[in-house]
C-alpha cells in the first residue's frame, strides 16, 4: 500500500500531512502540487512529519502528499564519475537544461545516462557460482575507472544461468541472472543512503594516504581507510586544504561533497579539476572525481542528505576493490541541518540546540570510513577515507560539532587562525593537531622511503616543540637571554615552518610534493641543525651561522626545485657542508 | 472569513511582537504576501511564516504597533512578495520594501521577480576572474576584489567603512572597459547622515544616475530589514542578468539585518542558537550573499560589499562570523589603526580575499603580484612581531634585521596602507609600493618571492 495523505501544515523545509498511516520511516514522498522530493522523519498516529528537499515556498494545506513506498536510495552504476550531484543526487546539469541558471523545483532525473553504452567484458560464465556483492563483469567508465559490475547486496546470487557475451550494452540490459533470485543483474542497482553496504571483513589502516601536503603526509598522517578531521575558523584555509587532498591524494576516486557551502567553491573544482592531472597516471583529475554540490543557500534538508548520499557512492567504489577519499565540506553545516530539522520538530535541545542525537550520526558517518575485504569474489580490498572539515563557531574548538567529532577521528589538522594572520598555510598548528596513524604507518614509510624517516620525523618535530617552549621565555625576556644553542633552535624551527611546514596551493611546484622529496627536504634541515650543533660547541659564531648563504637556498628549494630535479637537493648537503667548514676556518684564522 | 468586494478578509486572533496569526484560513500558502488593513484604512505588508490547522502566522513588515485584534484584518494575495523591475528604475530612490520614495512616479514594470529569488546552480556559474581596479592600494594589492565576488566590510562603531564602501563605488565605477556598471545601494537601519553621505558621494561622482538605493533608516520598522536586501538583490540580479551590467551592491548594516531576523525567531519562540540568534541564521545570511555571482553564458555579474558593525569589535561574534563562512574573504578594519588616524585603517592580517588568486597574475594585474602580495603580508607580520618584541627589550635590544622589520612596519603603513579619500592609485603604483616597501629588507629576507622577480623588481637602498 502507497501512502496518500494531505498537507496540513507547513513551515519552511518541514511538511505534516495526514492519511499517512501507510508510511514507512525515511520513506520518500512526493509532497504537494508541485510534486516536491521528501522524506518521512516522524510517524505520530496518522500524521506524517516530513522533512522536503526543494524549497516549500507556495506550498499549500490541503496538497497531496504520496509515498513512493523506497527509502531514499542512490543509483549506482557507471556514470557517477566526473558527475556534479545534488544532495539527493540529481545531475545539476539536468536540472541546469530543466529549469535554466537557477535551481527550479520539482524536477525530476536521472542520476546517470541510462542509455549509455559501455563495453562489457564478462568475468565469470554460466554455472559459476557468485555471491552477494561477486563481480560478474566490468566496464571502463573513465580513462582512469574500470568499473566493476557486482552482484547487488540484496542479491541472493547463486549459480550463473545466463550472461551476455563480451559487447556493448546500456544500463538497463539484463547482463546475466543467477538461480537463487528471479532479478535480473544490470549495470546497476539502487541502494538505500541511510544503510552502510556491506563488506566481508575490515583491516586495520596500516597504508599512508598520500596527499603530497608535507605538514600532513610528514607530520600528522592519515591511513587509507581512516579518519580525520580539519576544524577551523573561516579564513583559515580549510577549503583550499581540503581541495589539495582532493586534487593530490593517492587514491583511485575521489568524492567530494560541498555541504552547505560556497557555490564558486564547486564551480572552482568544475572548472579546475578536468585541467589538472593526476600526477600518478597524466589524466584530468575529473575522471576519477564524484562532485555532490549542496551550497548554503540551497534547501537544508537536502543537505543533511548530501553526506549520506556521498558515503555510500564512496562504498560502492570501495567494494570494487579502490581506495576511495571523501572530503565533507562543512560536517558543521551538516550539523546545523540536523539542528533546524530537529528545532521545527520541537524536540528537547541539548548543547547550543543541536539534537542529542547529533553525537549518534557522527559516530555513525565516521564509522562508515575503513580498509575492507568486499563481499563475493574474487578478493578485492578497497578502502573509504573520511576527511570531514568542520566549521566551529567563533573558531571555538570546545563547541559541540568539534568536540563530539573528536571523539570518532583519529587525524586532527587543527587550523589555526593565528597562523592564517601571518599568511603560514596551511595553517595547521603542529602543537595542537595529532595523528593516531602514526606508529602503524611508520613501517609503509621505511619500507619504501628511507628506514630514517621515523627518527627523522622524531626529531624535526622535537625542535618544534623544543622552539614552543623557548618562545615563552623569548616573550618574557627577550631572545638575548637565550644561549647560542637554543637561539639556534629558534633558527632552525623557523626554517622548518618555512622550508616544510609552509607549502604554497597556488604555485605550481609546490602544490605538490611526493614522499620523496619531502624526506630530502627533512633531511637537509635536521641536517643543518646538527652540524650547526656542532659548529657552536666547536666555537663558531651563531651570527655567522644566520649570515649562510645556504639558507636562504634551503627555504626556497620547495618552490625552486621540481619533482624531476630533486637529486640537486642531494648537492645541497654538500653545500651546507662547505660553508659549514668555512665559517669554522674562519673562526680558528681569527 | 468575511468578504468585501469580492475580497478575503480574515480575522486576526493574536498580535505578538512582530507577529499576527491570523484564524478560519483556508488555501493559504507558506511564504505568501499578506495585506495587513486597519479600521482607519492603514496598509501594511506582511508574509506567512508557518501555517496550517486554520491558522497562519504573518510576519508583519512594517511592525504591529497600534493593530488592534477587533479593528485589523489579512488579505492573502495568492503569491509571493516581487519586486517590479525595468530599466527605469536607476537612478531612483525606494524605500526598504521597494517602493519610491523620490515624489517620482512608480517605474513602469518590466517584469515583476519573486525578491526570494533561486539559489543558483552551481554548474552554472562562471568562476569570478575579472579584476576589479577599486584605487584602493591595499585592497588592489592584498585584498584584490574579483567581479562576482562577495567581499565584506567587517568594522566597528564609528570607524569609516562607509567612506571606504562609498570610495571603491565611485573609483570601480569609473575605471576599465565600456561595460555598463551600476552600483546598488541598501541602507539597512543606518542613519540618515550615512545614507546621505552615500548617496552625495554618487551624486557628486555622477554615478547616481547609474545607481539604485534602497532606504531603510534606523527610524524605519526593524522587520523591514528583512526584505531592504532581498529587494535590492532583485533588482541587482535584474540588471546584471537580464540587462548585462556589472553591479556592485552594497549593502550596510548586516548587523540590523541579523537582529531583525533574531526578533522574529524571539516572537515564534524558537530555540535559540549562539547569542539568542536563530540556528538558521546562516543558511538564512547564504540566501542573501550566495546571489553574488556570474553566470555562463550572460553577461553581467553581481559582486557584493556587506558592510558589518562587529558588537565590541568582536569578530566570533556570530554576525561576523558566521558571514566570514559564507563570503569569499573579509576586509577588518582595525580600531588601533583607525585611533591613529589611518585611512583606510584595514587590517590586512585578518583580512583575506579568497578569488583574488584568480584575479590577478600575468595577464591580469602582473606576474608578481601574488608573491610581492605574500612578501608583505610575511614582513609586515614579522614587523608586529618586532613591535611586541621593542615593548619588552626596547628598541635597543633588538637585532639589525629586526630594526629593518621596524621600518617596513612603519612604512607600510604610512605609505601604502595611508592614502587619500579621493585618491585613485593605478595598480602599477599600488605594486610599486609594494616592492618598495619589500625593499628595505635585506634581500635573503624575501623568500616568498621568486629570484627572477627579486631580479627584476628589487631596488636596494
Amino acid at each position: 500500500m502507497v501512502a496518500k495523505g494531505r498537507i496540513v501544515w507547513v513551515s519552511g523545509p518541514a511538511v505534516k500531512a495526514d492519511g499517512m498511516s501507510d508510511a514507512k520511516m525515511y520513506e520518500t514522498v512526493s509532497v504537494g502540487d508541485a510534486k516536491l522530493i521528501g522524506e518521512v522523519i516522524r510517524l505520530t498516529g496518522d500524521v506524517a512529519f516530513i522533512q522536503v528537499y526543494e524549497s516549500t515556498s507556495g506550498l499549500k494545506p490541503g496538497e497531496p502528499v504520496v509515498g513512493t513506498g523506497n527509502p531514499l536510495s542512490v543509483l549506482l552504476g557507471p556514470g557517477i564519475i566526473g558527475q556534479i550531484y545534488d544532495g539527493i543526487q540529481r545531475p545539476l546539469k539536468d536540472l541546469a537544461e530543466k529549469s535554466g541558471s537557477f535551481i527550479g523545483r520539482g524536477i525530476t532525473t536521472t542520476p546517470v545516462d541510462m542509455t549509455k553504452k559501455y563495453k562489457f567484458t564478462p568475468k565469470v560464465k554460466v554455472g559459476d557460482t557468485v555471491a552477494p556483492g561477486s563481480v560478474i563483469g566490468s566496464v571502463q567508465e573513465t580513462d582512469l575507472i574500470e568499473h566493476g559490475i557486482m552482484v547487488p547486496p540484496d542479491h541472493a546470487g547463486g549459480k550463473i544461468t545466463k550472461i551476455v557475451s563480451e559487447g556493448t550494452y546500456d544500463l538497463e540490459t539484463e547482463l546475466a541472472t543467477a538461480d537463487n533470485s528471479k532479478t535480473p543483474i544490470k549495470m546497476y542497482h539502487y541502494w538505500p543512503v541511510r544503510k552502510p553496504r556491506p563488506y566481508q571483513s575490515r583491516y586495520d589502516p596500516t597504508i599512508p594516504l598520500l596527499t603530497g601536503q608535507r605538514v600532513i603526509d610528514t607530520f600528522f598522517p592519515i591511513a587509507k581507510g581512516g579518519t580525520g578531521s580539519i576544524p577551523g575558523a573561516f579564513g583559515t584555509g580549510k577549503t583550499v586544504t581540503l581541495h589539495q587532498i582532493a586534487k593530490w591524494a593517492d587514491s583511485q576516486v575521489v568524492v567530494y561533497i560541498g555541504c552547505g557551502e560556497r557555490g564558486n567553491e564547486m564551480t572552482e573544482v568544475l572548472v579546475e579539476f578536468p585541467h589538472l592531472k593526476d600526477p600518478r597516471t597524466g589524466k584530468p583529475l575529473m575522471d576519477r572525481t564524484v562532485l555532490v554540490a549542496n551550497t548554503s543557500n540551497m534547501p537544508v534538508a537536502a543537505r543533511e542528505a548530501s553526506i549520506y548520499t556521498g558515503v555510500t557512492i564512496a562504498e560502492y567504489y570501495r567494494d570494487m576493490g579502490k581506495d576511495v577519499v571523501l572530503v565533507a565540506d562543512s560536517t558543521s553545516r551538516w550539523a546545523e541541518a540536523l539542528r533546524e530539522m530537529s528545532g521545527r520538530l520541537e524536540e528537547m535541545p541539548a548543547e547550543e540546540g543541536y539534537p542529542s542525537y547529533l553525537a549518534s550520526r557522527l559516530a555513525e558517518f565516521y564509522e562508515r570510513a575503513g580498509r575492507v575485504r568486499a563481499q563475493g569474489s574474487p578478493d578485492r580490498d578497497g578502502s573509504v577515507t573520511l576527511i570531514g572539515a568542520v566549521s566551529p563557531s567563533g573558531g571555538d574548538f570546545t563547541e559541540p560539532v568539534t568536540t563530539h567529532t573528536m571523539r570518532f577521528i583519529k587525524t586532527f589538522w587543527a587550523l589555526d587562525a593565528k597562523l592564517a594572520y601571518s599568511r603560514h598555510y596551511p595553517s595547521i598548528n603542529w602543537m595542537n593537531s595529532y595523528s593516531g596513524y602514526l606508529a602503524d604507518i611508520g613501517k609503509w614509510w621505511g619500507d619504501n622511503v628511507s628506514k630514517d624517516w621515523f627518527e627523522l620525523r622524531r626529531e624535526a618535530y622535537g625542535i618544534l616543540q623544543r622552539e614552543d617552549t623557548l618562545k615563552e621565555i623569548v616573550r618574557l625576556l627577550g631572545p638575548e637571554a637565550l644561549p647560542d644553542e637554543e637561539k639556534l633552535i629558534l633558527e632552525v624551527a623557523r626554517m622548518i615552518k618555512i622550508g616544510i611546514l609552509q607549502q604554497n596551493s597556488f604555485d605550481d611546484v609546490d602544490t605538490y610534493c611526493s614522499p620523496q622529496k619531502q624526506f630530502k627536504l627533512l633531511t637537509l634541515l635536521v641536517d643543518f641543525y646538527r652540524k650547526g650543533q656542532a659548529a657552536l660547541r666547536e666555537g663558531a659564531a651563531l651570527a655567522d651561522i644566520r649570515a649562510m648563504p645556504v639558507i636562504a637556498t634551503l627555504l626556497k628549494a620547495r618552490m625552486e626545485v621540481k619533482e624531476e630535479e630533486i637529486a640537486k637537493l642531494d648537492a645541497l648537503t654538500g653545500t651546507i657542508e662547505s660553508e659549514f667548514k668555512k665559517i669554522s676556518g674562519a673562526k680558528i684564522t681569527a | 472569513m468575511s468578504s468585501q468586494g469580492g475580497v478575503q478578509y480574515s480575522k486576526i486572533a493574536e498580535i505578538k511582537g512582530p507577529l499576527v496569526i491570523v484564524d478560519g484560513v483556508e488555501s493559504v500558502a507558506f511564504d505568501e504576501l499578506v495585506e495587513i488593513q486597519t479600521t482607519d484604512g492603514q496598509r501594511r505588508l506582511g508574509k506567512v511564516l508557518e501555517v496550517g490547522n486554520g491558522k497562519a502566522i504573518v510576519q508583519v513588515f512594517e511592525g504591529t504597533t497600534g493593530l488592534s485584534i477587533s479593528g485589523t484584518s489579512a488579505k492573502f494575495a495568492g503569491k509571493v512578495m516581487e519586486m517590479p523591475v525595468s530599466e527605469q528604475v536607476l537612478g531612483r530612490v525606494f524605500d526598504g520594501l521597494g517602493r519610491p520614495i523620490d515624489g517620482l512616479p512608480d517605474p513602469i514594470a518590466e517584469k515583476f521577480i519573486d525578491i526570494n529569488g533561486e539559489p543558483m546552480n552551481p554548474e552554472q556559474r562562471e568562476y569570478p576572474r575579472d579584476f576589479i581596479q577599486t584605487g584602493v592600494s591595499v585592497i588592489d594589492g592584498m585584498l584584490t576584489l574579483v567581479r562576482g565576488q562577495k567581499l565584506p566590510i567587517f568594522s566597528g562603531s564609528g570607524m569609516s567603512h562607509n567612506i571606504l564602501a562609498a570610495q571603491i563605488a565611485r573609483q570601480a565605477a569609473v575605471v576599465g572597459t565600456s561595460d555598463e556598471f551600476a552600483v546598488v545601494f541598501a541602507a539597512i537601519g543606518v542613519q540618515f547622515s550615512e545614507a546621505e553621505y552615500f548617496k552625495r558621494s554618487l551624486e557628486e561622482s555622477g554615478a547616481l544616475k547609474r545607481s539604485v538605493l534602497f532606504l531603510n533608516l534606523a527610524d524605519d520598522p526593524a522587520i523591514e530589514r528583512i526584505i531592504t536586501p532581498r529587494v535590492a538583490l532583485t533588482v541587482a540580479e535584474y540588471l546584471a542578468y537580464d540587462l548585462g551590467m556589472h553591479v556592485l551592491v552594497i549593502l550596510t548594516d548586516m548587523t540590523n539585518y541579523a537582529e531583525a531576523l533574531r526578533e522574529i525567531s524571539a516572537a515564534r519562540e524558537e530555540v535559540p542558537g549562539r547569542k539568542g540568534y536563530p540556528g538558521y541564521l546562516y543558511t538564512d545570511l547564504s540566501t542573501i550573499y550566495e546571489r553574488a555571482g556570474r553566470l555562463r553564458d550572460k553577461k553581467g555579474s553581481v559582486t557584493q560589499m556587506p558592510i558589518l558593525t562587529m558588537p565590541s569589535d568582536d569578530i566570533t561574534h556570530p554576525i561576523p562570523d558566521l558571514t566570514g563562512y559564507i563570503t569569499e574573504g573579509q576586509i577588518v578594519l582595525g580600531r588601533d589603526l583607525f585611533r591613529q588616524g589611518v585611512y583606510p585603517p584595514v587590517n590586512i592580517l585578518m583580512s583575506l580575499s579568497r578569488i583574488m588568486k584568480d584575479g590577478i597574475g600575468e595577464g591580469r594585474t602582473r606576474a608578481d603580484h601574488q608573491e610581492i602580495s605574500n612578501q608583505n603580508y610575511d614582513a609586515y607580520s614579522r614587523a608586529q612581531e618586532v613591535r611586541a618584541l621593542a615593548g619588552i627589550v626596547g628598541k635597543a635590544g633588538l637585532t639589525g634585521v629586526d630594526l629593518k622589520y621596524l621600518e617596513v612596519g612603519d612604512g607600510f603603513e604610512k605609505e601604502f596602507l595611508t592614502q587619500g579619500v579621493d585618491e585613485n592609485r593605478t595598480i602599477e603604483e599600488t605594486l610599486g609600493l609594494q616592492w618598495k616597501i619589500v625593499s628595505l629588507l635585506p634581500k635573503n629576507e624575501l623568500t616568498k618571492v621568486k629570484d627572477k622577480f627579486i631580479d627584476q623588481y628589487y631596488k636596494e637602498q
